[in-house]
């Protein structure tokens, strides 16, 4: 069984990283959130995001539930959660789900503190008392099986579905067979390959509910009376050899590697540990998705790209991996490992261990491309108006 | 990696699948060993880009990963470069009405 040096939490498994989590619920409380992460220092890490004060029902629910994800990620020790005091969006309900996953977490309300300075000032002390109280945590040894992996692929090209896709595949099945759980998402990129992911649904339930989700993405395209060419492949995809999105989605989900398909769970919502392959239901956006993946749980990220991506997560370290050797030479400083040498003849085997192999680097502390850089993008996503209708018509 | 490098030009990735992908930039003339005879790559292909094996014609099914990516729009002869501009996809076509063409 494979081990990784992570710390113990009061609930739920174990962090790859130790963070105090500052957390807007609006746009409105983003600047402050950032100006209290920037001022208070390394292990203090924000959450910027565009949504606003106001959002129709269904929508708070889901920032709702992503920041509750969030502060409740196992990467984060401890949160201060900053509202402006006009949202809809209720800060006390974020706080309570991240104070019940027993996590010290304090409300900055930036009206009642006196405005933004008074807010920051406050905040950065209070980040600072948080993690006073975590920063003596050392890591220890843990079980890969406490491991939610969240895999992503963005920038794809020709080379996602031969060489780093299916690599990354390869550790996820190595995961899931130390016990862990793996998760990807995009449904849009599932179109054109969903028979194949419904072939592998654990339940004939499970099966029927995933092509439903994929039929919704596909009919929202249909409804606005536009196709998806296009916007998918995107014009970089094309560039880099995709032509449909068919070729797309079966490149893209080898990701997840070859396991059963034990679940599939809503937007941000909360991945089982130990679960092996469950799906998330996202939008084909990255950052987005990446952010619901950690809102569920993932603790370590792994993001291939044939073009070229350099982002990353604010709560997760993102493990870039491309199979283009042009982009491993011209991007080498963004990426931290290099699968094209599938192209030469390295078998999906031995560079899918490389990849594990990595994973567990970086869940034991090891720097990432985009953590070394800072890259901390971080996006909620939101709810479009037919999402929303459909969310109505079946409460 | 998963499928077969045909003369070091081409992958084909399933058996069945009636495209290659260029595995570096390829140039007019290069020759792809195919089915015991030989197909002649007729116009440079980019790195990643696709290449028929053989002849399809208007709305035949274009196969990689030995599933089916889309069809052909126009005549594609052995070696022609494979892609936006002669193959289509037959998925999320809202720009298609129904019954106009399949959208299986």
């Amino acid at each position: 069984m494979e081990s990784f040096a992570g710390f113990d939490r009061p609930s739920g498994p174990a962090g790859v990283r130790n963070y105090v989590a500052v957390i807007p619920v609006s746009v409105a409380a983003s600047a402050v959130a950032d100006a209290i992460a920037e001022r208070a220092g390394e292990q203090v890490h924000s959450t910027p995001h565009q949504m606003g004060t106001d959002p129709p029902e269904q929508a708070r629910e889901q920032i709702e539930r992503t920041l509750s994800g969030i502060g409740t990620n196992p990467n984060v020790g401890a949160a201060v959660v900053v509202e402006l005091g006009t949202e809809s969006t209720d800060a006390d309900a974020v706080a309570d789900a991240i104070a019940d996953a027993d996590r010290d977490v304090e409300v900055l309300r930036i009206r009642e503190r006196g405005g933004t300075s008074a807010s920051v000032e406050a905040g950065v002390e209070a980040a600072n008392r948080l993690w006073a109280d975590i920063a003596g945590l050392e890591r220890t040894e843990q079980d890969a099986s406490q491991l939610i992996f969240g895999v992503e692929c963005g920038g794809s090209d020709a080379t996602s579905g031969i060489a780093s896709n299916p690599a990354v595949g390869r550790a996820c099945d190595r995961l899931v067979e130390d016990g862990g759980t793996a998760s990807f998402s995009e449904t849009s990129e599932f179109i054109g390959a969903e028979h194949i992911l419904a072939d592998r649904c654990e339940s004939e339930s499970l099966r029927e509910r995933l092509l439903e989700r994929v039929d919704f993405r596909e009919s929202a395209a249909q409804l606005m009376g536009v196709d998806l060419r296009g916007a998918q492949p995107s014009p970089g995809n094309q560039e880099g050899g995709l032509t449909t999105i068919e070729e797309k989605s079966l490149g893209a989900i080898v990701k997840g590697g070859t396991t059963p398909v034990r679940g599939l769970v809503d937007y941000a919502d909360s991945l089982p540990v130990g679960g092996g392959l469950v799906l998330m239901d996202t939008p084909g956006y990255d950052i987005e998705s990446v952010v619901g993946k950690v809102a569920g749980g993932a603790q370590v990220v792994a993001f291939t790209t044939g073009r070229g991506s350099t982002t990353g997560n604010p709560i997760a370290p993102v493990i870039k991996v491309t199979g283009n050797p042009k982009t491993a030479e011209r991007l080498a400083s963004n990426m931290d490992i290099d699968v094209s040498t599938i192209l030469e003849g390295e078998s999906i085997e031995s560079a899918g261990d490389r990849v594990y192999d990595l994973l567990l680097e970086v869940a034991s502390g090891k720097r990432t491309a985009a953590e070394l850089r800072r890259l901390e993008e971080f996006a909620i996503n939101e709810l479009q108006p037919n999402e929303l209708a459909q969310l109505r018509e079946s409460a | 990696m998963k499928g077969e490098v045909l003369g070091g030009v081409g992958l084909q990735m399933s058996r069945h699948d009636n495209v290659v992908t260029a595995i570096d930039d390829v140039e007019a003339g290069a020759v792809i060993p195919y089915d015991g005879g030989e197909v002649g790559v007729e116009e440079a292909v980019p790195f990643g880009h696709k290449i028929a094996l053989v002849e399809l014609a208007p709305g035949d099914e274009v196969h990689k990963y030995g599933e089916v990516i889309g069809r052909a729009t126009e005549r594609i002869e052995p070696g022609q470069w494979v892609h936006t501009h002669n193959c289509r996809s037959t998925r999320g076509r809202g720009d298609i009405a129904d019954g106009e063409e399949e959208v299986a």
